[in-house]
């Protein structure tokens, strides 16, 4: 049955669609936590602290979220794979283009792909900068998130970097989670609607909810 | 009304092309858009040139032969066929591209004539009900619920002109082929198969080189017939249905 899953593009599509879901629920976790940083370090902290603790004591510490990353990655690397072994099929499909050109769909259709690798690229700066700390502006310290993220934020190209990325973030869950919908087969005429509303919500929320930690430190508000 | 044509001219299927340029006066509001393309053929015959090959049949609409991207649009500005399109959706003066349909499973014969017979091999894979046919059966025998009738002719509404291919971004063939498939899925007559045909039928579609749904909707705004962009949906649905259940055997 898996066989003939990834052998199918409908098939990889599905897990597309299924990896592109897990990430997003990911993201909707994530961007939540963040907003802890709102309400001063101590909280901050004593957050991401316990995300290191989370299932104790019936987990080991940091069992937890080394189970979250595997599933993560996971996630990512058959979102890309799929992704690119589908593109590959449709750019095969039409090789020659029209002479006479029209814009064609809207613009997060059209940058699905653009954006997707933006975004890929964007994964592997944030945790170069705020996990392991390799590329991180200034000294980075471990158990430290509050001060990092500043740090992180008070260089222009963090701000730019991060803003860029999560603007492509909403594109790309504009356009992802209603085309989930359609690939997993729940779509339907009556509540086409409403997945287009949730799309455009969840993309909305996400991008608003990320971009207010930048916004807050160069403001101010978060200091 | 006077228009310049600017059309698609490829000898053979080798051979490279290019756009050919024709003037074209005298053309009425009410000729329809091949007959514009017959005049421009009469006069080419005239000069001894060689006429536009193009493909057309019924002209009126319901068969599913004529195919011609104009102005970059599959069938045209109107949402119809290329036959029922009229001149009177262009301006006297204007310039008009006449492309064939682009994808890689429907490969250029002549000038703006394509091979289509990648939608023959995928009605072949399923695109059918094994019922014995014969006289037409008494209407009743097999009661169909009427939202269910409703849908299934909806679907077979679908003329197989290809127009959904040509106007995909990746010249994929979903819409053909889901439409195909709801109409026959969701009829008891097509029951016995309602697995397998999905599951053939797909996997006859990747067969043939058609790119995949990236959910742009150019397709279902293409279609001459309204098949709407959904039926993807249902497909998908019916793949994965399919899918589970060849996997309990």
């Amino acid at each position: 049955m898996t066989r003939t899953m990834w052998d199918s593009s409908v098939g990889k599509k599905t897990v597309m669609a299924a990896s592109g879901l897990i990430m997003l629920g990911y993201l909707v976790v994530h961007m939540l936590g963040n907003l802890k940083i709102f309400f001063g370090s101590d909280e901050f902290n004593h957050y991401a602290h316990w995300l290191r603790t989370i299932g104790e004591p019936f987990l080991h510490y940091e069992w937890a979220l080394w189970i979250i990353r595997v599933v993560l990655v996971a996630a990512v690397v058959a979102h890309a794979v799929s992704a690119y072994q589908l593109s590959r099929r449709d750019i095969r499909a039409r090789p020659t283009k029209y002479v006479h050109k029209k814009p064609r769909a809207s613009y997060a259709t059209r940058t699905m792909r653009w954006g997707g690798i933006i975004l890929g690229l964007f994964i592997v700066w944030h945790i170069l900068d705020l996990t392991t700390g390799t590329v991180h502006p200034g000294g980075f310290q471990h158990g430290h998130p509050y001060q990092n993220v500043i740090d992180t934020f008070s260089t222009w190209y963090g701000n730019v970097i991060y803003i860029v990325a999560m603007l492509a973030l909403g594109l790309h869950v504009r356009h992802g989670f209603w085309s989930a919908a359609q690939t997993l087969g729940v779509g339907s005429r009556t509540r086409d609607r409403a997945f287009k509303t949730i799309a455009n919500v969840l993309a909305l929320v996400l991008t608003a909810g990320f971009i207010a930690v930048p916004v807050g430190v160069m403001t101010g508000v978060v200091s | 009304m006077k228009l310049t044509l600017r059309v698609w001219r490829q000898r053979n299927a080798d051979a490279d092309g290019a756009m050919s340029t024709y003037e074209v006066d005298d053309i009425s509001a009410d000729m329809s858009f091949l007959e514009m393309l017959d005049t421009l053929n009469e006069e080419l015959i005239l000069k001894g040139e060689d006429p536009v090959a193009f493909d057309h049949d019924c002209r009126e609409g319901i068969c599913g032969a004529c195919s011609l991207v104009i102005n970059g649009d599959a069938h045209g500005p109107e949402r119809t066929t290329s036959c029922q399109l009229h001149m009177r959706s262009f301006e006297d003066g204007d310039t008009i591209d006449i492309e064939p349909w682009r994808a890689s499973a429907f490969p250029v014969v002549k000038d703006l004539v394509v091979d289509r017979s990648a939608f023959d091999r995928i009605i072949q894979a399923g695109g059918y009900v094994t019922a014995p046919t014969g006289a037409a059966p008494e209407a009743h025998a097999t009661p169909v619920p009427k939202p269910d009738a409703d849908f299934a002719f909806e679907h077979a509404e679908c003329i197989g002109c290809g127009a959904c291919v040509a106007a995909c971004p990746n010249g994929a063939a979903m819409l053909f082929t889901s439409a195909k498939i709801n109409h026959l899925n969701v009829l008891p007559q097509g029951a016995p198969e309602r697995e397998t045909r999905v599951l053939d039928m797909v996997a006859q579609m990747d067969e043939e080189g058609f790119g995949g749904c990236t959910l742009a909707g150019e397709c279902a705004t293409a279609c001459p017939k309204g098949i709407p962009l959904v039926s993807i949906t249902g497909m998908n649905k019916e793949w994965l249905r399919a899918t589970r259940k060849a996997g309990k055997r």
